[in-house]
């Protein structure tokens, strides 16, 4: 009973967000009172249906009710209770409703916060929301329906997919679509502006708390997904440059692009119709992306069973919203006046120069993801561009990107002397080429090209810190006064300098990694062991475990370094459902390093095969992320957002959606 | 830095816009010629003639019982129903990895025209075939469409398990 209420639910805010679609598009130009009133409330309505909706299938999942047909494709009574909720939305249904709700919820926050928005920016941006509600809704209910009944009910679930039983499909799913979602709300101010031709400063102040709240979301979403990849998938890679992966990264990249853009239109009132442009690029791969993992096109854990109506649905709802997008702003755009006149060496120099290789980049990941699929539909001819392409392409933008970045804070806005900037840059480059030099010493196996990178992100880590020691005037002043003009800095830029640490920290892992990692493959048998840069693994004995649904070979390993001696494990799990191994590997922590051991086949009577990793500063990768995330959190506290100083107080949403 | 106008300040930045994006299509074209691996069946690979030592990927599906494990290395035959690969892998082979289903194999010929793959590719889950994999049986016929596959035999303890 309690599935067809959920299913009725959904139908409901279907109709009303097709009703509030319509009014807000009627009544734009001088919205009534109840216009407004209606269009608000629908809004915050559909959020409780849908959210309502959601409720009827974690219940269903929760009680094992195998009568609704997700349920016994994705579930199981012997899966924990915490895989049963998350198995929900480990399909391609219960992903695309989770998809919906994180819509609507964005839809409702916009309802709930726009209190400072004029009438009519709130119905248009609430109408263009409305719009992509309907779509998506409609996507749901038509093609990928989570009600569907069976009859008669199954005695027991087929099981979760079991790759993605584990708690990072509690995390990665939400946090990720949190971020991909969160643009929509970006995208419908770009919109709202290219419609009513208002677009100021103020604007940029409105949209940039969301394109903060959803890029922050999507950092974090990307980097777990990348660690659960890396635990999880027993391959001891962190980014393979698949196609899912770069599905994600683009509109990360391009997000990244306009909340430096808007921060120019915010400050300068410049830079308005790229910014606009960069809003609509950035939700649209956001939909490329949604498209590329839910259309099955692609091979990845990300592709689910799926028939091709789907595929066809989404590529036209991309084409209706991407193609109308462009078409009003090739319309629009030429009308809007471009404001703020800067110098070329200026603080809105340096932005630009950011936006253009981050842009550069996102089209480098584009032509890579996309060049195989249009290659194939073309000629039939079956390619594929792995990681030396994205290696060459990204990695060329990126290194004059890093190497001009810490430049960017230390510009004035309007016109600078970059030779002035320079001297006061001296002591960071200086530091930056010390520490560089004693931490390749401390890593060298001979030449490589590893001290570029390792060049590039101290000057980016240290470049940050130089930024607020100049601002705290550090050695300038007594010590007690720079604390305290520390403590008075905005917390904007603070956050400005520890996402730029972050960002150095990121770039010292991954060239790390990349360049000093060791991996071994032997074959062991019980009471052998192998070395591998300085950790001796042994392997103990093999053992067979009962899990809660499968039953697993696990393999006793120790690890030995120096006279320190751990126990770990790697185990083979084959669940009694589906007959489906995994294997867990055994993952030990020294430091910011891991060794990484992963088990493979039988290999003679008692011997298996074993691959072995050591993997250098392996955590600063996502440690890095995470640093960004909370430096993205942080400025979302910032004063100016809080109590949008000094026209209208239009930014209170944000530190209330933080 | 002199006096601009606004129409030279201007010039500078779509000057410096026009160098960045030269810049990224000459390194992706670059990559695109250089670094892109092309997928083949066996029979592709035989017609086709790849030198020795190029990278490339192959698919198709393990061929029952072609599957022998020594201490040093995997070796196991790739076949599309009309020609046959065979392969020399050193390394821990997917989960899924099983003799009867599709896999894709990265790697290059070497002299002895032998496969050596560096990176193996199995489908990710029990209902999956790799679209490249399903593709290239289905121009050999030997692949009849989701669903109507040929159930896949029991994971029989077979040298590749």
């Amino acid at each position: 009973m309690s599935i067809e209420l959920g299913h009725f639910a959904l139908i409901l805010a279907l109709a009303i967000a097709v009703a509030q679609t319509i009014l807000s598009f009627v009544a734009w130009r001088n919205p009534s009172e109840g216009t407004v009133a209606f269009v608000r409330q629908a809004s915050l309505l559909q959020f409780l249906l849908v959210g309502a909706a959601f409720a009827t299938l974690i219940v269903a999942f929760e009680a094992s009710d195998f009568s609704l047909k997700l349920a016994y494709e994705n579930s199981h009574t012997l899966q924990p209770a915490l895989y049963k909720f998350t198995a929900v939305w480990g399909n391609h249904e219960g992903s695309m409703l989770l998809w919906v709700l994180i819509l609507v919820a964005f839809g409702a926050a916009v309802a709930a916060f726009g209190n400072q928005l004029t009438a009519q920016l709130r119905v248009l941006v609430l109408g263009f929301q409305g719009l992509l509600n309907v779509a998506f809704i409609g996507f749901s209910l038509f093609t990928s329906n989570p009600f569907e009944r069976l009859v008669p009910a199954p005695l027991e679930g087929s099981d979760l997919n079991p790759i993605l039983q584990d708690i990072g499909l509690a995390i990665h799913p939400p946090m990720l679509y949190i971020g991909y979602v969160g643009f929509s709300v970006c995208f419908s101010f770009a919109m709202a502006a290219l419609v009513s031709g208002k677009i100021d400063a103020a604007w940029a102040r409105w949209v940039r708390p969301w394109t903060l709240f959803s890029w922050t979301f999507l950092t974090l979403g990307i980097a777990m997904g990348s660690y659960w990849a890396y635990y999880e998938l027993g391959w001891g890679g962190w980014w393979f440059w698949d196609p899912t992966e770069n599905a994600s990264f683009m509109p990360w990249l391009a997000g990244t692009a306009l909340l430096h853009s808007a921060l120019v239109m915010e400050k300068r009132n410049a830079l308005k119709i790229w910014t606009i442009l960069l809003a609509i690029i950035t939700f649209s791969l956001s939909l490329l992306g949604t498209f590329l993992v839910r259309s099955g096109i692609l091979t990845s854990v990300h592709s689910f069973a799926s028939d091709p109506t789907r595929g066809l649905v989404i590529l036209g709802i991309l084409a209706v919203v991407i193609g109308g997008a462009f078409s009003l702003f090739a319309f629009r755009a030429p009308s809007l006046r471009a404001g703020g006149l800067f110098s070329p060496v200026s603080r809105e120099g340096a932005l630009i120069v950011n936006n253009l290789f981050l842009a550069s980049a996102t089209g480098a990941v584009l032509v890579g993801t996309l060049y195989p699929l249009l290659l194939d539909a073309a000629t039939g001819a079956r390619i594929s561009v792995g990681p030396p392409f994205f290696n060459l392409t990204f990695g060329g933008l990126m290194v004059p990107l890093l190497l001009v970045l810490p430049f960017g804070p230390f510009l004035p806005w309007k016109r600078a002397d970059l030779l002035a900037v320079s001297q006061r840059l001296m002591a960071a480059m200086i530091a930056a080429v010390l520490i560089t030099v004693a931490w390749s010493a401390v890593l060298w196996q001979g030449p490589s090209m590893a001290p570029i990178g390792f060049l590039l992100g101290f000057w980016v880590m240290v470049g940050s810190i130089a930024d607020l020691v100049e601002r705290g005037k550090i050695g300038k002043v007594p010590f007690a006064k720079s604390i305290a003009r520390l403590k008075g800095l905005p917390r904007s830029v603070w956050s400005t300098a520890l996402a730029h640490f972050g960002l150095g920290v990121a770039v010292i892992g991954i060239v790390t990694v990349s360049v000093y990692e060791t991996e071994l493959v032997t074959t062991l048998e019980p009471g052998q062991e192998a070395t591998l840069s300085g950790y001796t693994v042994r392997f103990v004995e093999e053992v067979d475990l009962p899990g809660p649904n499968y039953r697993s070979e696990r393999v006793n390993l120790t690890v030995t370094k120096g006279t320190g001696i751990r126990e770990t494990h790697s185990e083979r799990r084959i669940f009694v459902a589906s007959g489906q191994p995994t294997t867990e590997a055994g993952i030990e922590t020294f430091g910011l390093s891991q060794l990484y051991v992963s088990m493979g086949d039988r290999s003679g009577a008692e011997g298996r095969v074993i691959r072995i990793w050591y993997k250098p500063w392996v955590l600063l990768i996502w440690l890095g992320p995470v640093i960004m995330g909370f430096a993205g959190f942080l400025s979302l506290t910032d004063r100016r957002l809080r109590v949008g100083v000094p026209r209208r107080a239009t930014n209170r949403t944000a530190g209330e959606a933080a | 830095m002199a006096k601009l106008t606004r129409k030279q300040k201007r010039l500078v930045i779509i000057g410096g816009l026009a160098v960045v994006v030269a810049i990224a299509a000459g390194f992706i074209l670059t990559a695109l010629r250089d670094q892109i691996i092309y997928f083949y069946s066996p029979t592709e690979l035989l017609e086709r003639d790849i030198a020795a030592g190029q990278p490339v990927r192959i698919g198709g599906l393990v061929k029952d019982g072609s599957c022998a494990r020594t201490a040093e290395a995997l070796s196991f035959v790739v076949t599309d129903g009309a020609n046959e690969t065979k392969v020399a892998y050193n390394g821990i082979t997917p989960d899924l990895f099983r003799e009867g289903q599709g896999v894709i194999a990265e790697g290059s010929l070497n002299a002895g025209g032998e496969f050596e793959a560096t990176t193996i590719l199995a489908k990710h889950d029990e209902n999956y075939m790799p679209k490249e994999v399903a593709d290239a049986l289905r121009e050999q016929g030997e692949w009849y469409g989701e669903g109507e596959q040929p159930a896949a035999p029991p994971a029989a303890e077979n040298a590749c398990r």
